[in-house]
C-alpha cells in the first residue's frame, strides 16, 4: 500500500492502516540494522536533506544514518550556520533545497506548522522531525513500534504519559497515534502543564501521577524543560520531581511487566529516577535503535511512493 | 450636478423612513426625498429592488498611512472602503509615525481630502507614540480634526494613566476607544486558547485576557463617570460585563467586527495565517454570545477593524505571521448574511450599528439621509448572492479568511458627497 500524502507532517493526518504499514515495514528494516553489513540499495540515487532550525543530536543522526544505511545521498543544514541566520524565509530556503534535487526534506523547527508551510511550497517529500509544540511523528512511531514489539499489540493497552504535556509534541503525536491504534491513553502532569481541553481528544486526564500509573502497561516520561520554571509554570525542579517524578516505588503501581519509555534526553532524577532509567522495565535504549528502523521505513515508503 | 436615485427601498432609522422613495441630490447634498421628481438634467440611478442606506460609517480601521504604505495607503484603503459601501471611515493611529500630534492629524486629513475616495477621519493616540507612558496632546488633536483617541493595537497598560486619559478626554468631549487586552495574560499566544490551540500545538490567548481588561475599563469609567468605548468585543464574558455595566448605568459603548459573529477558531485549521487576528477568533459559544449582544443592543456598533498586511507577512510560520484581517469589502455582506437574513437584526437595527451609532460616537454629522445633509449613500442588493474573491479586492492586501464564502448583500453603489465613487460594483 502507498502512503496517501507525499509528506509525513503528523500522526493526526495518518490513518491506522498507514501507521500499521509503517510499523510492519520497520520490522524488516530492523533486521538490516542487526546485520553485519548495514547497507541496502533502496535509496540509491535519492537525496535526503535534513533542515534543522533547532539543535538535535539523536534525531538528526538517526535520520542521517537511516539515509546512509540505505545508500542515499544525505546532507545537513543547521540554522545557525546558513543563510537562515541572514534572515532567509522558510519558503525561500525550502525552494532552494528543492531546486537542488532534494527528494526528501526532513525539518525540525521551533514553530508549529512550519513543516506544513514548507510542504505546500516544495515538491520534495517533507518529514516533520518536530515542529514547536505540535507533533513529532517519527518519535511516536518508534514509541509505538517499541511497545508493539514487546507486547505484540497496541489495542487495549493502557499508556500513561507523564510530565509537561502542554509543551510536548511527543505527547501529542503519541496521543494521536495510540488512540488511532486502539490504546487507552491517559496523561498526568502539573495543572499548569496540561493543555486546555486535552480530554476532548479522548485521553483521560489525571491530576496525580499515581492515578495515571495504576495498572499501566506502558509508562512514558516526558522531558521537563528547566526554562519553564522561570515562567511560573512550576516553582522548582525539586517540587516537580517530588510530585510527578517516576521512581521505583511509583513504578510498582503499574503492571508488573510495564514498559518504561522516554524520548530522551532524560533529566535523570527529574522526570525519571536514575534507577528507573537503568532498570529492567526501561526500553529507552531500544527506542533509539527502533528510531533508526522507523526512519528507514519512512524514507523507503515516501520515496517509493513517488514512483507510482 | 443633479442625481436622482429612483425606486430604492430606503432604510433610515434616524428619520424613521422605511419604504420606497426617490432621493434627489443637488450640489452634493440631499435636496429632497419623495417621489415624482422632474428627471431632466439628472444622472439617474435606478435602485429598483435594492435597498438605499445612509453611507456606512466605520469607526475602526487601519489605513497604514503614513509609514506602512506597502500594506495599504489612504488612496487604496478608501477605494476598498468605497467598494464595501463605506462613505466615512475613522483610521487608527498605529502608523509610523504614530498619529499623536496635530501635524500627523493634519497630514491624514489633507491626504484624505486629496486622495481619499471616501471621507477619512483620523483617530489620535491616547499616549505619545502609543508607548503607554504620557498622554498625547489630545486637545490639539481634537481641534485639528481627531474624532476619537485610541492606542489600538495595544492596551493602555497603566491603569492610573488610563483613568487620567478618560478624565482628560471627557473634558474635550472626545471618545476614548479602548483596545482591551491584558497582555500578560495573552503572553505569547497566537490564537484563542482552547481545544483547537491544544491540538495545533500553538500557544493560546485565553479569553480572560480580553474580559479582565474590559472589566477594568468598565469599572474605571464607572468610577470617573466618563464614557469609554470598547473596541472589537469578541468574548462571552466581555459581552456579559458590558451588559451588566450598562444596566448599572455606566457610560460604556462597544463594537464588534464581522469575523466575531461569523467564524470561529476552527478557521485557523491547517495553520491558516489568514485567520490570525487580535483579538483572536473564538469559540462557537463566544460567537453566539456576540450575536446575542448585537440582538439585545449590548453591542452598539459593527466596525471592520480592517487590518491589511502584505503577503510576505502572512506567508510565514503561524507564530511569525502578522495579526489582522482586511474587512471593508466583506463587512456589509457578512452582516446581511449572518445577522439580517437569519432574523437577528432588522435592516433598521443594522443601520443603527453601522451608520447611526458610529457617527454619534465620533461626533460626525453622518449616518442618516436627511434633507440638507451631505449625500453619503450606499445602495445594496440584499438578494444578490456572490462568492468572495480576494483577488478582486481593491485593497493592496488580500488577507481575508472569507475567500470563497458565498454571501448575500452586494454593494452596488457608493455615493460620497453626491458623487458615485462606486457604480454598479465598479470603482470609478
Amino acid at each position: 500500500m502507498n502512503l496517501k500524502s507525499k509528506d509525513l507532517l503528523g500522526l493526526r493526518d495518518l490513518s491506522a492502516e498507514e501507521i500499521s504499514h509503517i510499523l510492519e515495514t520497520a520490522k524488516t528494516m530492523k533486521l538490516v540494522l542487526a546485520s553485519k553489513n548495514k547497507k541496502t540499495p533502496h535509496l540509491q540515487g535519492k537525496s535526503i536533506i535534513t533542515l534543522f532550525y533547532e539543535n538535535s543530536t539523536r534525531t538528526r543522526l538517526s535520520f542521517e544514518l537511516a539515509s546512509k544505511y540505505m545508500s542515499a545521498s544525505a546532507a545537513n543544514i543547521s540554522a545557525s550556520s546558513s543563510s537562515v541566520s541572514k534572515g532567509e524565509t522558510l519558503i525561500d530556503t525550502g525552494k532552494t533545497i528543492d531546486m537542488m534535487g532534494a527528494d526528501v526534506i526532513i525539518i525540525r523547527h521551533p514553530m508549529s506548522g512550519a513543516p506544513h508551510l514548507l510542504s505546500k511550497n516544495v515538491s520534495a517529500s517533507v518529514i516533520n522531525a518536530g515542529d514547536g509544540m505540535n507533533e513529532h511523528p517519527t518519535q511516536a512511531l518508534l514509541d509505538m513500534f517499541t511497545i508493539q514489539e514487546k507486547k505484540g499489540r497496541l489495542q487495549g493497552l493502557k499508556v500513561a504519559l507523564i510530565g509537561d504535556i502542554y509543551h510536548s509534541r511527543v505527547a501529542r503525536s503519541n496521543i494521536w497515534g495510540l488512540l488511532k491504534m486502539g490504546a487507552e491513553v491517559c496523561v498526568a502532569g502539573p495543572a499548569t502543564l496540561l493543555p486546555p481541553d486535552i480530554e476532548r481528544t479522548g485521553v483521560k486526564v489525571y491530576s496525580t501521577v499515581q492515578e495515571a500509573l495504576i495498572e499501566a502497561d506502558v509508562v512514558m516520561g516526558l522531558r521537563i524543560q528547566l526554562e519553564r520554571q522561570k515562567k511560573g509554570l512550576f516553582p522548582s525542579i525539586r517540587e516537580y520531581s517530588k510530585f510527578f517524578g517516576v521512581d521505583d516505588k511509583r513504578l510498582l503501581l503499574a503492571k508488573d511487566d510495564a514498559l518504561l519509555l522516554h524520548p530522551g534526553p532524560v533529566n535523570r532524577g527529574v522526570e525519571l529516577s536514575s534507577s528507573v532509567v537503568d532498570g529492567e522495565s526501561s526500553l529507552i535504549n531500544e527506542q533509539v535503535t527502533n528510531g533508526v528502523a522507523i526512519r528507514m521505513a519512512l524514507l523507503y515508503l515516501l520515496t517509493r511512493r513517488e514512483q507510482h | 450636478m443633479k442625481t436622482l436615485i429612483k425606486n430604492g427601498h430606503i432604510v433610515d432609522p434616524k428619520t424613521k423612513r422605511n419604504g420606497v422613495y426617490d432621493i434627489l441630490i443637488e450640489e452634493g447634498r440631499i435636496k429632497e426625498i419623495g417621489s415624482g421628481f422632474d428627471e431632466a438634467g439628472c444622472d439617474i440611478i435606478d435602485a429598483s429592488g435594492m435597498h438605499v442606506l445612509p453611507g456606512l460609517v466605520d469607526a475602526h480601521c487601519h489605513l497604514r498611512d503614513p509609514g506602512y504604505e506597502y500594506k495599504e495607503d489612504i488612496e487604496s484603503g478608501t477605494q476598498s472602503a468605497a467598494m464595501g459601501g463605506f462613505t466615512s471611515i475613522a483610521c487608527m493611529p498605529n502608523t509610523n509615525p504614530v498619529i499623536d500630534n496635530e501635524a500627523v492629524i493634519k497630514y491624514v486629513m489633507d491626504k484624505g481630502r486629496q486622495e481619499g475616495y471616501v471621507n477619512v477621519f483620523p483617530i489620535g493616540a491616547i499616549t505619545k507614540g502609543q508607548k503607554g507612558e504620557e498622554l498625547a496632546e489630545i486637545g490639539e488633536m481634537k481641534f485639528a480634526g481627531a474624532v476619537a483617541i485610541s492606542d489600538d493595537g495595544k492596551p493602555v497598560k497603566n491603569s492610573s494613566l488610563m483613568k487620567k486619559a478618560l478624565q482628560y478626554a471627557s473634558m474635550f468631549d472626545i471618545a476614548v476607544i479602548s483596545h482591551s487586552e491584558d497582555t500578560d495574560l495573552s503572553e505569547e499566544g497566537v490564537m484563542n486558547e482552547g481545544y483547537r490551540s491544544t491540538i495545533m500545538g500553538l500557544k493560546g490567548i485565553p479569553s480572560a485576557a480580553e474580559s479582565v481588561a474590559v472589566a477594568r475599563e468598565v469599572l474605571l469609567a464607572e468610577y470617573t463617570r466618563t464614557p469609554v468605548h470598547i473596541a472589537h468585543v469578541s468574548t462571552e464574558q466581555s459581552v456579559d460585563l458590558i451588559r451588566n455595566a450598562k444596566k448599572r448605568g455606566v457610560n460604556v459603548t462597544c463594537e464588534t467586527c464581522p469575523h466575531y459573529f461569523s467564524i470561529t477558531e476552527d478557521a485557523c485549521e491547517g495553520f491558516n495565517t489568514y485567520a490570525k487576528v487580535n483579538p483572536p477568533l473564538r469559540t462557537q459559544r463566544d460567537v453566539e454570545a456576540v450575536i446575542e449582544g448585537l440582538r439585545d443592543g449590548t453591542i452598539d456598533i459593527i466596525a471592520t477593524d480592517h487590518a491589511p498586511h502584505h503577503p510576505d507577512e502572512k506567508n510565514v510560520e503561524f507564530s511569525l505571521a502578522a495579526s489582522g484581517l482586511v474587512g471593508f469589502e466583506t463587512a456589509l455582506p457578512l452582516a446581511v448574511t449572518y445577522l439580517v437574513i437569519p432574523g437577528i437584526l432588522t435592516m433598521e437595527k443594522l443601520i443603527e450599528k453601522m451608520c447611526v451609532n458610529p457617527s454619534a460616537l465620533l461626533g460626525l454629522n453622518k449616518g442618516s439621509l436627511e434633507v440638507g445633509r451631505a449625500a453619503d449613500i450606499t445602495i445594496v442588493d440584499l438578494n444578490e448572492e456572490y462568492t468572495v474573491d480576494i483577488e478582486k479586492f481593491k485593497s493592496k492586501s488580500k488577507n481575508s479568511p472569507f475567500n470563497g464564502f458565498k454571501l448575500k448583500g452586494a454593494v452596488k453603489y457608493t455615493i460620497v458627497d453626491g458623487v458615485a465613487v462606486v457604480r454598479e460594483k465598479v470603482l470609478l
